[in-house]
């Protein structure tokens, strides 16, 4: 947790000798504060000081790297318990699981179709974050042919699940350069998954079922020297996977408690009974503190939806995805096609566009600047009134590109008719379908047939 | 080497509200059981921070005939039943409901434009068919709500129906409905957390007990807006358990309409192949878009497909079983 200005102050040698520049020490310690300052500018400052110092300026959850030569994924410096305080950073990393047992031609070819799934989703282009190749066999022949395949068919980071030390090393052998996580050391095995991890400057995951022997193991191993860590809280359900990850977060974020300060991985289909539904499951570490996920198995009928409820959650609050406002063409449209406006949040701005596109009509759509708004919240907000669409209207020069003067409206303002009528004298207000996917429908009916 | 973990637990100065849907006909109904959602004095499901007494109420939405837009998928599960809205309500309690939600429709089924006497007739057929608590919502345009929910308040006198919708720029009629009928309303507003408070305090202003006021925030689905819906939720959550009175009311979410719009679970053809198995894809929209707004404090969940309601009492099972 970042100290106040006070509380640097203190460590400070508090002689005001004015040689970092600032005219006290406590003037210094503001800017400290503000991240304003370096504290290398201060000659005097003791060793003890600064140890304190750069222990409290490091960030409450570690920042943690999984991947080398290929991809890469960040996991931590998470600030916050809701996203609505400022944003969540770092998007859990959706892993496909493997099995050793499979045989490496089955996992070579199973994981080339995963590898190379790739959705979109307002433009973005959304896939698989990497493979967790597991171990099952329990032999590391198997084991490492296993990673040899997954590595032949992806660059994507691995994480490798082993219980067994040797079993691991042959695994991590056949993964060198890759930088997997190493999933995962606990009471039993952690001196020498630590020892593995060292040699291969590799992540390590942490495993316990409680908190209390988690955090033990932790200090443990961050005496033997591996820093890069993600614990394994071995959460079976929903309840108690609320309970343990929100616990972590809660004392990593809010009482700097160093021992849980890291990412942590779920493996959403590892309970105890079959009553826990692995998508649900997953879709709540997603909101609620995982930094990596495993699912059983690759369907893009589970992971679509997750993919995106991931990148929902994780949009920055304060900074809504918009698109650029202006006119534009769909499908190539000439003077006689049609005008339809909406906002320039990006998800509405491409839910229009795929159904106009998709109708085959050519169009063309004006994009007003509603602050990145929906139409229902810029409206409420007073973002999205006749005004605004008049000005767009005219900054776009919308009345020289049709040869017609009618403008269609979402249905869900068709309370701004009457104003849009005054704000813009001389053209018909047509009120258009309150949901985009009734588009192709209206377009056809309204203006195909009565407009012609 | 033991190390004591101490867990950091919220004081929390307030709670959610609690509110009792449907009336046994000891209570003047002629419901076989009420339902009581609200109470929280934790956020969602942290039993360790303080008392969560009732769980999220999840409701089927039925329609007072068959709908003409719906996606094939619900009238595929629905089949026959979505013919006679006394059978579908007795297919939604099958299909395991806490509660029924009611939406009636702007036209009837011959094309006429709905009518008190067709509403009037459903919702008694409706309350016969099934014990089970019951909501009805007008179709959200301000006139013909009115007109039609107010016959159907005092038809129903003394069920302690949820009825609504009671949006800021009509909720007059409705909420004196309910108050001269002895039932509850829904106050809806646009995804914002002061919207929500001020429609609350006006509904309340009019002499509306706050224990038969529920709010639906409205949330968007999973690709179309949750974010929004969901960290409003979680702000006015928040809020409630600070102490402010006037956030109090337990959600109603509705996570059924907002994704069966939606192309993703509506539609199976035209679509890119990366989306995956329509059926499987659809259902997990719904069921997603829920579990997600479950986690962010909703009380009563609105849903369209049978099995979105099997995977979400489930989840609500799991949440609520912390004994460990
Ligand atoms: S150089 Fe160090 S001791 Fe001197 S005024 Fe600055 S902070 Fe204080």
């Amino acid at each position: 947790m970042a100290l106040s200005g006070l509380q640097i102050y203190k460590l400070l040698p508090q002689t005001n000798c004015k040689e970092c520049g600032y005219p006290t020490c406590l003037a210094f310690a503001m800017k400290l504060a503000a991240k304003q300052a370096d504290l290398a500018a201060c000659p005097y400052v003791t060793e003890a000081a600064k140890l304190q110092l750069e222990a409290a300026s490091a960030p409450p959850i570690r920042l943690v790297t999984v991947g080398g030569d290929g991809a890469r994924l960040e996991a931590g410096n998470e600030t916050v318990m809701f996203r609505h305080e400022k944003t969540f950073y770092h998007r859990p990393g959706l892993f496909i699981h493997m099995r050793d047992a499979d045989g490496a031609e089955a996992i070579k070819a199973a994981v080339a179709v995963a590898d190379g799934y790739i959705v979109d989703y307002v433009g973005i282009k959304l896939g698989v974050d990497g493979f967790a190749v597991e171990a099952a066999s329990g032999d590391g022949v198997t084991f490492a042919a296993a990673v040899a395949a997954t590595r032949a068919a992806s660059q994507k980071p691995l994480i490798l699940v082993a219980p067994d030390p040797a079993v691991m090393a042959q695994g991590v052998e056949a993964a060198s350069g890759a930088r997997p996580l190493l999933c995962a050391a606990d009471e039993s095995n952690w001196q020498k998954m630590v020892e593995i991890a060292k040699a291969a400057n590799a992540p390590l995951a942490v495993r316990a079922d409680t908190l209390e022997k988690l955090a033990a193991l932790v200090e443990e191993i961050k005496k033997a020297g591996v820093e890069d860590l993600v614990l394994d809280p071995s959460v079976q359900g929903y309840a108690d996977s609320l309970t343990s990850l929100t616990q972590i977060r809660r004392l990593a974020i809010k009482k700097n408690f160093r021992a849980l300060g890291y990412p942590v991985v779920t493996f959403p289909r590892r309970t105890a009974n079959g009553e826990v539904d692995e998508t649900v499951l997953a879709a709540e570490h997603i909101a609620k503190y995982a930094g990596f996920i495993v699912l059983e198995s690759f369907d893009p009928a589970t992971l679509y939806p997750l993919l995106v409820l991931r990148q929902n959650l994780y949009t920055d609050p304060q900074k809504p995805i918009q698109v650029q406002p202006g006119l534009y063409e769909i499908n190539a449209p000439d003077g006689h096609a049609p005008l339809m406006v909406t906002t320039n949040f990006s998800i509405t701005y491409f839910a229009v566009n795929n159904e106009v596109e998709g109708s085959g009509w050519p169009a063309w759509l004006l994009v007003a600047d509603a602050e990145g708004m929906s139409v229902l919240t810029a409206w409420a907000a007073g973002k999205f009134d006749a005004e605004r669409i008049a000005k767009a209207v005219r900054s776009t020069d919308a009345e020289s590109k049709v040869n017609h003067r009618r403008i269609i409206l979402p249905g869900q303002v068709a309370v701004l008719s009457g104003e849009l009528e005054e704000s813009l004298p001389g053209w018909e207000i047509m009120v258009g379908p309150k949901e985009a996917v009734d588009i192709p429908g209206y377009l056809k009916v309204m203006w195909g047939e009565k407009v012609g | 080497m033991p190390i004591t973990v101490e867990i950091p637990k919220e004081k929390w100065a307030g709670s959610v509200r609690v509110v009792t849907l449907g009336a046994t006909r000891a209570e003047g109904g002629t419901r076989a059981k009420t339902i009581t959602v609200g109470g929280d004095a934790t956020l969602p499901f942290l039993h360790f921070d303080g008392a969560i007494p009732n769980r999220p109420a999840l409701a089927i939405e039925i329609k007072d005939r068959k709908p003409d837009d719906w996606s094939p998928l619900l009238y595929e599960t629905w089949g026959e039943a979505m013919q006679d809205p006394a059978d579908w309500a007795r297919a939604a309690e099958a299909a395991g409901a806490d509660l029924l939600v009611l939406t009636l429709s702007l036209t009837q089924a011959n094309g006429k434009p709905n009518a008190p006497d067709n509403a009037r007739a459903v919702v008694r057929q409706v309350l016969q068919a099934t014990g089970l608590p019951l909501a009805v919502f007008g179709p959200g345009q301000a006139e013909k709500d009115n007109e039609l929910i107010v016959p159907v308040a005092e038809e129903a006198k003394g069920e302690r129906l949820l009825i609504g919708v009671c949006e800021d720029k009509n909720y007059r009629t409705i909420v004196a409905a309910a108050m001269a009928n002895d039932h509850l309303v829904s106050s809806k507003t646009p995804m914002d957390v002061n919207l929500a408070k001020q429609l609350v305090i006006l509904i309340h202003d009019m002499g509306m007990p706050m224990e038969r006021i529920i709010m639906d925030p409205t949330t968007g689905s999973l690709a179309y807006g949750i974010e929004y819906g969901y960290s409003v939720m979680e702000r006015l959550r928040l809020a409630a358990l600070q102490g402010d009175s006037m956030t109090q009311q337990p959600m109603l979410v509705t996570p059924g309409e907002e994704t069966w719009k939606a192309k993703e679970s509506k539609v199976g053809e035209g679509v890119p192949e990366s989306w995956g198995d329509w059926k499987r894809r659809a259902v997990n929209w719904e069921t997603l878009t829920a579990s997600s707004l479950i986690h962010a404090g909703a009380g009563v969940v609105v849903l369209r497909h049978p099995e979105s309601l099997k995977r979400a009492q489930r989840m609500v099972d799991g949440l609520m079983r912390h004994t460990e």
